[in-house]
């Protein structure tokens, strides 16, 4: 009966095949390391996120009179609204934790560089939309760090010519932030964001079966059909749309090898996710800012405006150019420099491992400035932190520079045939 | 590169101290599990401050039921204005008037101790001396020029600040330096609790949650090296 009824849907839909052609037939390098967790980590969050903002949204009200108080009537009247609370707050900057880590898994093993440069655009379009959402979701509790951070952002589209008043003047819906700027702040973030999130997150995925994963020795596991011995070929089972074209060496199927092996890496996330959200939920006051427990006031500014911390790099880069249009320009183009990274490496070779040392240095001196402007960016702008910025902010764009150059003529290792399984 | 990484973690820490001097607070010490405690900042609450600030977020019922307080004993011991018991912790006082009296409307304290600390409610309490410069004749060391006059002058007594900026033994209250930190501290504990009265029950769900994740990390585990036998 029931084999019956799955081959009747089979017929129609696939089902079982595209489960095969994903999971249980895909083939994994099976040298992924530590950093190859976090994209199952992010689809954690993204999980999370998507179920526990349905059950706040039943209880919030998105209106400038009413948003605060729905959200403590959330925290105390609501069974367990403070658990879904936190959950989502805790989420959000989990959130940015893992995509950080997975971009930057992506920079090590130049998962951006040739054929996955679509796949590295999808992921960029991801965090950017992804940016998008948590600053909406941010004005929704609607406490004054709320409104006085949205302030800050919105008015860098300020900085823009001749349109900048009327663009301010149009994401806001009305002169100043009000509940218009709430409304429609919580639409996107409840419907129209998510979407696109999720739709941009299938073809992430989508785009990176169809050229394969990458490792961390930058070595294909797909060799020419018929160039290797059978003998030598990957023992399992896997789809004919991989095995057509390729002869599969050192893979393993993707189901159930990693889902077994990320489930205890998702364990482990969720021990230290489940620690700040039970026992420091504020997160040191960056996850939840002090000041967004007190209603939002458009008199009454808070001490020191800062960004959430995951908009810190980007931030510092806008506060250290004193011109404010150069500034935006600065924020942007550090993002759309990430946007370029698969031009900016002319390399061939992917992973840091048989890059020239430069290379390596190069990305060490990147993530440490990427931190640094960070940190600074939750900071006073005083002369010294302005400093500090100038000199990180170099370093951030120097690292394309620097790549665009060296990896023209690299001095590269010799990359081993196959997987080394380290 | 794990020097550079420890070359960073040893500056950040600087970057957070060039952020500026920040008031020395007194630790508030307080026992949220304190019940006994918690009832008598409630009550001090009541008495002291509901005239002014309100707890709007607060309901009496779920106070009372959080601090062990029956709804009859509540309503009659701790319920002036005739609320429900359902109702949320309010007063009466005209918003526009009280900012022409006090200079800006007494704010709501549900969440205080979330938006400022306990240690900061606990000094600010302590910490009012005379000041004739002042309308109501007083100053607070933690909040300067505050507009709130010292409503427990009569439990703590006078203090002045000399030319160092040092507060005097408060003199002339009907309670000891040690009886009033105490009561402010009791004050402070009932302000942690309406900031979050979910605090203790958050926690200890936070252990179990954390115990059940060790147990099937622990099987998680055996799971992957089981089926990883057959990866060579």
């Amino acid at each position: 009966m029931l084999n019956n009824l799955m081959a009747w849907i089979e017929q129609r839909l696939p089902l079982m095949d595209a489960m095969n052609k994903h999971a249980a037939q895909y083939p994994a390098p099976k040298n992924f390391n530590f950093w190859y967790v976090f994209g199952i980590l992010a689809s954690v969050v993204l999980v999370n996120q998507l179920l526990t903002g349905v059950w706040l949204t039943m209880n919030y009200e998105p209106s400038g009179e009413g948003a605060f108080a729905s959200v403590e009537y959330i925290m105390r009247d609501v069974d367990y609204g403070w658990l879904l609370r936190y959950m989502h707050s805790t989420g959000a900057s989990a959130f940015f934790i893992v995509v950080y880590m997975h971009m930057f898994r992506g920079m090590m093993y130049g998962s951006y560089q040739k054929p996955r440069e679509l796949l590295w655009l999808f992921g960029m379009l991801i965090f950017l939309v992804l940016m998008a959402e948590a600053f909406m979701g941010y004005l929704l509790p609607w406490g004054n760090m709320s409104y006085w951070g949205a302030q800050v952002i919105i008015s860098i589209f300020g900085a823009i010519p001749v349109i900048g008043d009327d663009l301010t003047l149009w994401i806001r819906g009305d002169y100043v932030i009000s509940g218009a700027t709430l409304n429609r702040f919580f639409a996107l973030h409840v419907i129209a964001l998510p979407l696109v999130l999720v739709v941009l997150v299938f073809l992430h995925i989508l785009a990176l079966h169809e050229v394969g994963s990458n490792n961390p020795d930058g070595t294909s596991i797909k060799k020419p059909k018929g160039s290797v011995p059978p003998e030598e070929q990957s023992k399992f089972t896997f789809h004919e749309q991989y095995t057509k074209k390729y002869d599969i060496v050192d893979a393993i199927p993707f189901h159930p090898y990693y889902t077994v092996k990320d489930l205890v890496a998702v364990v482990i996330f969720l021990i230290g996710f489940c620690w700040v959200m039970f026992f420091a939920p504020e997160g040191g006051g960056y996850f939840m800012e002090a000041p967004n427990f007190e209603p939002a006031n458009g008199l009454k500014t808070p001490e020191h405006i800062a960004p959430v911390w995951y908009f810190g790099p980007f931030y510092t880069i806008l506060r250290i150019i004193p011109d404010k249009l150069l500034g935006a320009v600065g924020m942007f183009g550090a993002i759309v420099a990430l946007f370029l990274l698969p031009w900016f490496d002319r390399g061939t070779v992917k992973s840091l491992r048989f890059r020239c040392t430069a290379h390596t240095v190069n990305l060490v001196q990147f993530a440490i400035c990427f931190i640094v402007l960070g940190a600074l960016g939750t900071l006073p702008a005083t002369p010294l932190n302005n400093m500090i910025g100038i000199v990180a902010s170099f370093g951030y764009f120097g690292f394309f520079v620097a790549l665009w150059i060296y990896s023209k003529n690299e001095k590269t290792k010799p990359v081993p045939e196959r997987v080394t399984g380290k | 590169m794990k020097k550079l990484i420890l070359a960073v973690l040893a500056v950040l820490p600087m970057l957070a101290v060039a952020a500026g001097p920040s008031l020395q607070l007194d630790e508030a010490n307080n026992d949220l599990s304190d019940k006994a405690s918690l009832k008598r900042g409630f009550e001090a609450y009541i008495n002291n401050c509901l005239a002014c600030h309100e707890l709007k977020y607060q309901r009496y019922n779920r106070t009372f039921a959080d601090l062990g307080i029956s709804d009859e004993d509540g309503m009659a011991n701790y319920m002036y204005t005739g609320e429900k018991v359902g109702d949320h912790i309010t007063n009466t006082m005209p918003g526009k008037e009280a900012a022409k009296w006090f200079g800006s409307t007494p704010p709501d304290l549900t969440l205080e101790a979330r938006f400022r600390s306990p240690d900061w409610i606990y000094t600010y309490l302590r910490s009012f001396y005379v000041d004739e410069k002042r309308p109501f004749g007083v100053n607070n060391k933690v909040f300067k020029d505050v507009g709130m006059p010292h409503v427990l002058q009569n439990l703590q007594g006078v203090r002045t600040m000399d030319e160092h900026g040092n507060l005097s033994e408060a003199t002339g209250g009907s309670m000891t330096a040690e009886e009033y930190d105490a009561f402010a501290r009791d004050l402070t504990n009932f302000l942690e609790y309406t900031g979050e009265p979910n605090k203790l029950e958050r926690e200890n769900m936070g252990y179990w949650v954390i115990g059940f994740l060790f147990i099937l990390l622990f099987f998680s585990y055996l799971l992957k090296k089981e089926y990883w036998r057959d990866v060579h």
